[in-house]
């Protein structure tokens, strides 16, 4: 199907300067939906998540959920917004049946938010600011199904069916400024932007944030230009991306498929596109022509929202600790090297580390099992670390044992090997499974008297003077006894045995 | 004061999905010239101390606590659609052929 030429990457980006423009739509975590008291559920059967209100029955009346202007509220001021004194909520108007009004309520010239920014944290630890235009209020639409096209897409269909339990699910859409002189990191930028954002959401705790059910869906504009100093140009949009890969592919692509057209003399047709995960492809959607003409006016079925300074100050002062305030302070408590710290954010350790230290663990030996042993478990069967079938908890509790000399490191990794395969918790298994540090020394000390009588050469070495040789001693204890004797111990005993301590 | 035209009453017709005849469509530019006149004759009393409103009523802050209400079953939602399958509207093709 595609026709436009491809121009390798970094050929693209040494020829052009990439502009990016990103909306991202969160779908509030409220009870309920933004104008009726209906459930805001996800998986539902369909139609049963409604009022009529949802359908827009004639005669119906939207009423604001306050819950969800707090939570828009509360996003705009973690971007760095300004809250609005006074705005409205106005009607887009346009035909398509996931919604029932033939319009859309929506707030167009009076966001509730503006003017913010926020800070992104790429992989190597370069920030790039992304300054916000606007953060305003609307309703999610219902879910189509296509029928009788080949793919389940629209194209072909001859029929839709429609489940409007969505329809009305209050949503924040947030819309950057143009993110410029990003250049080839522009792919990266971007996904890395709508992270932030996702990290953002779930530490307000508005939203679930969760990317495969479409609580964040993200529309990337890409355009490019011969340099910096050219004016913009023509922009494609990106619609409804939703993993962090696909983002950065869908950009990445872009980029090449704009160059191939401005290489061949061509220009970019304003259009929206759809990215495709199976081949990591944009496809034309549809252009954008002036016959898009949404024709919004207020909403006269509600009032203005005049959010009072007081109510601002107030989410403002009950803000929680935001991650990028979080991931300075706790590098500080932790005393992390910065390149440790930014291992461990990149491969998704923060947390679990963090709940680590809570249950009483040492930064560094949360640091060490996290990132080492089950690092290594978790690549080899290709998963997540949170995934895993072990709690910081647990993890506490092993590097206790071993820090209290119950179990040595060797055992000690045993262990953990029991605890991913649910026989428990880490003291009840070395308990069950009798794997604690044998230091009793009667024990031991039976051991070292069969040792010595079974090595008289090894004997004669040490007594010479020969120190170092106590390892061919200590080697076949650690042998009888399965790894579990205390070493520490056992060469004390051998010392005092041979009468050298 | 403004003049709406055939062409503004075409396109207006088709933004909002409703088909006029030549009769219609000749006939209607005066009929929306009226109606502009009369809104217009607003701004004559509305001086610039005047603030826009969108309702009639000066509130604000209308909020609704965020509480489950009745909702509807799946039957009584679907009771007035033209067609319904799978527990969902039915609804004739979207994009026609381009």
């Amino acid at each position: 199907m595609r026709t436009d030429p491809l121009v390798d990457y970094d050929e693209a980006v040494d020829r052009y300067d990439p502009v990016l423009g990103i909306e991202v739509h969160v779908e509030l975590g409220t009870d309920t939906k933004m104008f009726d008291g209906a459930p805001n559920v996800f998986a539902a059967d369909p139609n049963t998540a409604i009022t009529p209100v949802s359908l827009g029955l004639p005669g119906t009346l939207p009423v604001v959920n306050g819950k969800a202007i707090e939570y828009a509220i509360k996003i705009g001021l973690a971007l760095n917004c300004q809250i609005a004194e006074h705005c409205r909520f106005a009607r887009k108007q346009y035909f398509y049946p996931d919604l029932t009004k033939n319009f859309q309520t929506s707030q167009y010239d009076e966001p509730i938010a503006f003017d913010g920014w926020i800070d992104v944290e790429l992989e190597d630890g370069e920030t790039v600011r992304v300054e916000i235009e606007r953060a305003h209020m609307e309703e999610d639409a219902g879910k189509n199904t296509h029928l009788g096209g080949a793919t389940g897409r629209i194209q072909g269909a001859t029929r839709s069916l429609v489940d409007y339990n969505r329809a009305g699910v209050p949503l924040v859409e947030i819309v950057t400024r143009p993110i410029e002189g990003v250049g080839e990191r522009a792919p990266e930028v971007a996904a890395a932007y709508v992270r932030t954002l996702r990290d953002i959401f779930r530490t307000l705790q508005v939203s679930e944030a969760r990317m495969e059910r479409g609580n964040v869906r993200a529309d990337v504009n890409v355009s490019l230009r011969p340099s910096p100093e050219s004016p913009l140009g023509t922009r494609t949009e990106t619609k409804n991306v939703n993993s962090f890969r696909s983002i950065e592919r869908s950009v990445r692509f872009e980029i090449s498929r704009q160059a191939g057209i401005l290489d061949a003399g061509g220009t970019v047709v304003q259009e929206t596109r759809h990215f495709h995960e199976d081949t990591g492809e944009t496809s034309s959607g549809r252009v954008k022509s002036d016959a898009e003409d949404y024709r919004y006016f207020p909403e006269p079925d509600l009032v203005p929202v005049a959010p009072s300074r007081a109510w601002v100050e107030e989410l403002r002062a009950a803000l929680p600790e935001l991650p990028a305030a979080r991931r300075r302070r706790l590098l500080g408590e932790w005393g992390y090297s910065d390149l440790e710290m930014r291992d461990v954010i990149n491969a998704g350790a923060l947390d679990l580390i963090e709940s680590t230290v809570a249950a009483g663990a040492s930064p560094q030996a949360a640091r060490k099992w996290w990132m080492g042993e089950l690092a290594r478990t978790a690549k080899e069967h290709e998963t997540e670390l949170e995934q895993l079938a072990v709690t910081p908890a647990q993890i506490a509790e092993l590097q206790g044992l071993v820090d209290g000399r119950k179990i040595n490191d060797k055992i000690a990794k045993q262990v953990l090997g029991k605890v991913l395969e649910g026989k428990g918790d880490p003291a009840a298994i070395v308990e069950q499974e009798g794997l604690a540090v044998v230091s009793d020394d009667s024990v031991l000390t039976g051991a070292v008297d069969q040792a010595i009588a079974e090595n008289p050469d090894v004997v004669e070495k040490i007594k010479g003077g020969k120190v170092q040789a106590i390892g061919a001693l200590i080697g076949p204890i650690m042998k009888a006894t399965r790894g579990q004797a205390d070493a520490g111990r056992v060469r004390e005993i051998i010392m005092e045995r041979l009468g050298l301590s | 004061m403004p003049s709406i035209g055939r062409d503004d009453v075409a396109r207006l017709a088709d933004l909002a999905r409703i088909q006029l005849t030549d009769e219609e469509i000749d006939r209607l530019p005066g009929e929306f010239d009226a109606i502009m006149d009369a809104v217009a004759s607003v701004s004559e009393v509305a001086t610039a101390d005047v603030p826009a409103t969108s309702h009639p009523i000066a509130m604000t802050n209308v909020f609704r606590e965020d509480v489950v209400t009745e909702t509807l079953t799946q039957e009584q939602a679907l009771a007035g659609a033209p067609e319904a399958e799978d527990g969902r509207f039915a609804v004739p093709q979207i994009l026609g052929e381009e």
